[in-house]
C-alpha cells in the first residue's frame, strides 16, 4: 500500500503517448487487480475510445464513413478504369502520383479523425473550489453571480477569458468549448462532421494536410479522367462513344466536379487562416477584425509575417495530449468517486420522491375537503403517477449503478455522466447548476423542457444542414451553425445566470454535476 | 532511497492541510508559462527566492519545449513529408522536454520541498493549467486534524 500511495503522485507514472509502463507501475497494476481502470473509461466528455484508449473520436461520427467512402470509391474507380489506358498512352507517373496522393489523403484523414484535438481536462474539484473562492472574493456577494470573465493583456491587447461552467475553469485564450464533444478544446477551429472530430491545436496540421492533398487528388483525378475521355473521343468518335466505353469515368467526373469547388475553396480559406494565424472560430466571430469598428484590434497571436505564421501553425512543435487516456485511475479516488456519485444520485432521487409523496398526500387530504371537488382528484392521480415513475426511476438508477462499466464496447460508461443523447449538458449557454437540495417538482420539469427544446433544435439541425449544403462553401455552413450558436448564447445567459444558485460546498462541483445528470434522467423519464 | 522513504513517511504522518494553485500567465500569449508571483500561503513555509527560482526554471523548460526554431521546423517538415506517420515511431521534442520537466520536479520535491512539508505536482497531470502545491500539516506538531 505504501508503494501504491507513492505511485499516485510519482511523476514517472505520468502518461507518455507510447503505452510503455515502467515496471513499478506493473507492480501497482497487479496489486490493484481488476479494479484498475484507465482514465479513458471515466472520461467525462462525449468522446468514444477504441483500442484501449489509443484512438479517440467524437460521439457522432458525422459523415466520416461517407467521406472515406467517396474517396475510396473514386480512387478505386480511377485506378481500375482510367489508369490502364493512361499508363499505356501516357506515362507511368500517373498512377504513381495518384497512389501517393491517395495515401496522403487517407492517412491524414484518419489522423485528423482519431487524434485528440487538444482537449483540456476538466478542473479537479479542489481547483474548481479555489477558482470559485477567488471569484467570490473579488466579486459582489449578491444572489446573482457576477459575469465570469477575466481580462489579460496579450501583446498590448486586452483579451477576455471566459469561465467554462462545464469544465469549471477559465478557458485559456483561443480555447472554446465544443458542445458536440462536451470538451474545451485548445485553439479550437471548428467541429468538422466530415472527419467526425473537432479540429483544434493538435490536429489542425493533419486537417490542413488532408484538405490540401484532397484538393490535389480531386484536381488530379478530374484532369486525368478528362484527358482519358478526350483521348478516347479522338478521331471524330465523339464524347458519347468515349463515355459508353468507360462509364465509370462519368461517375468519377461527376463526383470530382462537384467536390472540387468546395474543397478548393476550403483549402484556400484555410490557407488564408494559416497565413494570418487565425482560427475559423475567430474569423467567423470577427474577434480581431474590429467588430465594434472604432478600436484598433489586430490579431495578438499573429507574427505579422506570413512565413512565420505558416511555420508556427504547421511546423511548430507537436503539443502532447493533455488528457492522459491510457493512464490508470488512482484506486481510492476512483472507487470513492463512484461510490459517492451513486450515493448522491440515489439520495437526490429519494429526496425528490419524498417531496412528490408529500405533495400527493397533501392533495389527497385536500381532496376530502368538499369544496375543492373533483379537480383535485385529477391532480392526485397525476401526482401518484409521478411518484410511481419516480420510484421506477430510482430502481432503474440503482440497478444501472450496480452494473460495472464495460470497457470493451469502447463507450465510456460511468454512473455520473450517463445522459440521453437529446439532452446536452455541455453547451455553456444553457448549462445550469441546480442546487443539490430539491427544487419543487414543477420548476425542474420546466427547465428540462426548456433545455430539451433548445437542444433538439441545435445539434440535429447542423448535420442536416450540412448534408443538404455539402456542395456549398464550408464557410456558409459554419456561419449558419455559429450564428445559431451565437443566438443560443445570446438568449440564454440570463437564463443561465438566474438559475445557477450556489451548490453545496461539501459535495464538490463534479458530484453536483453527476447528481444533476441523474435528476435529468429521471425527469426525462417523466416527459 | 532515503529521500523516497521521507516522502512515504510524510504521507502517513501528515495530513493534507491545503492546496495552493499557481495559475498560468497568459501575458505572453498562448505559450505555457506560469505566474512567478509568490503565493501568500507559502510565506511561512519556503524561501521566496527559492520558489521563484523553481518557477522560473520550470517556465524556461516549457519555453524550450515550445521553441519555434530550426530544429522544430526540421521535425515538422520531416513529419509532413512522411504524412505524420513518423510521430508513431519517434518521440517528439516536446515529449523529451516533458520528461526532463518531470525529472526536474521530482528532484526539486525530494531535495527542497518535501523536507518543508510541501509537494509540487507536475502541471502535465493537471492539463498544464496549474502548478498544484500541496501543503502537508505535520501531525506531530498537533495542528490540522
Amino acid at each position: 500500500m505504501k508503494h501504491c500511495e507513492y505511485q499516485q503522485i510519482d511523476p514517472q507514472a505520468l502518461s507518455t503517448p507510447t503505452p510503455t509502463l515502467p515496471p513499478q507501475h506493473a507492480v501497482v497494476e497487479e496489486e490493484k487487480g481488476e479494479t484498475a481502470r484507465r482514465k479513458w473509461e471515466v472520461f467525462p466528455g462525449k468522446n468514444r475510445f477504441y483500442c484501449d484508449g489509443r484512438i479517440i473520436v467524437a460521439q457522432q461520427s458525422g459523415v466520416l464513413p461517407l467521406t472515406l467512402g467517396l474517396i475510396l470509391v473514386t480512387t478505386v474507380l480511377f485506378f481500375v478504369f482510367d489508369c490502364p489506358f493512361l499508363l499505356k498512352h501516357l506515362t507511368v507517373f500517373i498512377p504513381a502520383i495518384g497512389g501517393v496522393l491517395f495515401v496522403f489523403v487517407v492517412i491524414s484523414l484518419l489522423q485528423t479523425s482519431f487524434t485528440d484535438p487538444g482537449i483540456l481536462p476538466r478542473a479537479t474539484p479542489d481547483e474548481a473550489a479555489d477558482i470559485e473562492k477567488q471569484i467570490d472574493n473579488s466579486g459582489s456577494s449578491t444572489y446573482r453571480p457576477p459575469p465570469r470573465t477575466k481580462e489579460v493583456m496579450i501583446n498590448q491587447q486586452v483579451v477576455k477569458l471566459k469561465y467554462c461552467f462545464t469544465c469549471k475553469m477559465f478557458r485559456p485564450p483561443r480555447t472554446s468549448h465544443c458542445s458536440l464533444c462536451d470538451n474545451c478544446v485548445e485553439r479550437f477551429d471548428h467541429h468538422c462532421p466530415w472527419v467526425g472530430n473537432c479540429v483544434g491545436k493538435r490536429n489542425y496540421r493533419f486537417f490542413y494536410t488532408f484538405i490540401v492533398s484532397l484538393s490535389f487528388l480531386t484536381v488530379f483525378i478530374f484532369g486525368c479522367v478528362a484527358t482519358h475521355l478526350a483521348l478516347r473521343a479522338q478521331g471524330g468518335r465523339g464524347l458519347m462513344f468515349a463515355l459508353q466505353e468507360s462509364p465509370a469515368s462519368a461517375v468519377e467526373l461527376v463526383i470530382c466536379f462537384f467536390s472540387v469547388w468546395s474543397i478548393l475553396g476550403l483549402s484556400g480559406f484555410h490557407t488564408y487562416l494559416v497565413a494570418s494565424n487565425l482560427t475559423t472560430n475567430e474569423d467567423i466571430k470577427g474577434s480581431w477584425s474590429g467588430k465594434s469598428g472604432a478600436e484598433d484590434t489586430g490579431n495578438p497571436y499573429s507574427y505579422n509575417n506570413i512565413i512565420t505564421n505558416c511555420c508556427s501553425v504547421l511546423c511548430g512543435p507537436m503539443p502532447p495530449s493533455l488528457i492522459d487516456r491510457r493512464g490508470f485511475m488512482p484506486v481510492e479516488e476512483s472507487s470513492q468517486t463512484v461510490a459517492t456519485e451513486i450515493e448522491l444520485a440515489a439520495k437526490n432521487e429519494i429526496n425528490v420522491c419524498q417531496l412528490v409523496l408529500c405533495l400527493s398526500v397533501f392533495v389527497c387530504m385536500a381532496h376530502h375537503h368538499p369544496p375543492l371537488g373533483g379537480q383535485l382528484s385529477g391532480l392526485c392521480s397525476v401526482l401518484c403517477w409521478l411518484m410511481s415513475k419516480c420510484t421506477q426511476g430510482t430502481k432503474d438508477l440503482l440497478e444501472s449503478a450496480s452494473r460495472s462499466p464495460c470497457p470493451q464496447t469502447g463507450k465510456p460508461q460511468t454512473v455520473s455522466t450517463s445522459c440521453p443523447d437529446s439532452i446536452d449538458p455541455a453547451d455553456p449557454a444553457v448549462t445550469f447548476n441546480p442546487a443539490v437540495t430539491p427544487d419543487p417538482v414543477a420548476v425542474p420539469s420546466l427547465k428540462c423542457g426548456g433545455r430539451h427544446h433548445s437542444h433538439t433544435t441545435s445539434p440535429p439541425d447542423e448535420p442536416r444542414q450540412q448534408h443538404h449544403h455539402h456542395n456549398r462553401h464550408h464557410k456558409t455552413r459554419s456561419t449558419q451553425s455559429s450564428s445559431k450558436r451565437a443566438a443560443l448564447h445570446i438568449s440564454n445567459p440570463a437564463y443561465n445566470v438566474s438559475l445557477s444558485p450556489p451548490t453545496s460546498p461539501g459535495l464538490g462541483p463534479s458530484h453536483a454535476t453527476g447528481a444533476e445528470d441523474h435528476r435529468r434522467d429521471s425527469f426525462a423519464a417523466l416527459h | 532511497m532515503a529521500n523516497t522513504h521521507n516522502m512515504q513517511d510524510l504521507h502517513h504522518q501528515a495530513a493534507v492541510a491545503s492546496k495552493v494553485y499557481v495559475q498560468r500567465d497568459y501575458n505572453s500569449g498562448t505559450i505555457c508559462r506560469f505566474q512567478t508571483k509568490f503565493p501568500s500561503e507559502l510565506e511561512s513555509r519556503v524561501d521566496r527566492q527559492q520558489f521563484e527560482e523553481t518557477m522560473q526554471t520550470l517556465n524556461n523548460l516549457y519555453a524550450e519545449a515550445e521553441k519555434i526554431g530550426g530544429k522544430s521546423y526540421l521535425e515538422g517538415c520531416l513529419a509532413c513529408m512522411t504524412a505524420y506517420t513518423i510521430f508513431l515511431c519517434m518521440e517528439t521534442h516536446y515529449e523529451k522536454v516533458l520528461k526532463k520537466i518531470a525529472r526536474f520536479i521530482k528532484e526539486q520535491n525530494e531535495k527542497i520541498y518535501a523536507p518543508l512539508g510541501l509537494l509540487l505536482t507536475d502541471p502535465i497531470e493537471r492539463g498544464l493549467r496549474v502548478v498544484e502545491i500541496t501543503i502537508f500539516e505535520d501531525r506531530s506538531i498537533g495542528s490540522g486534524r
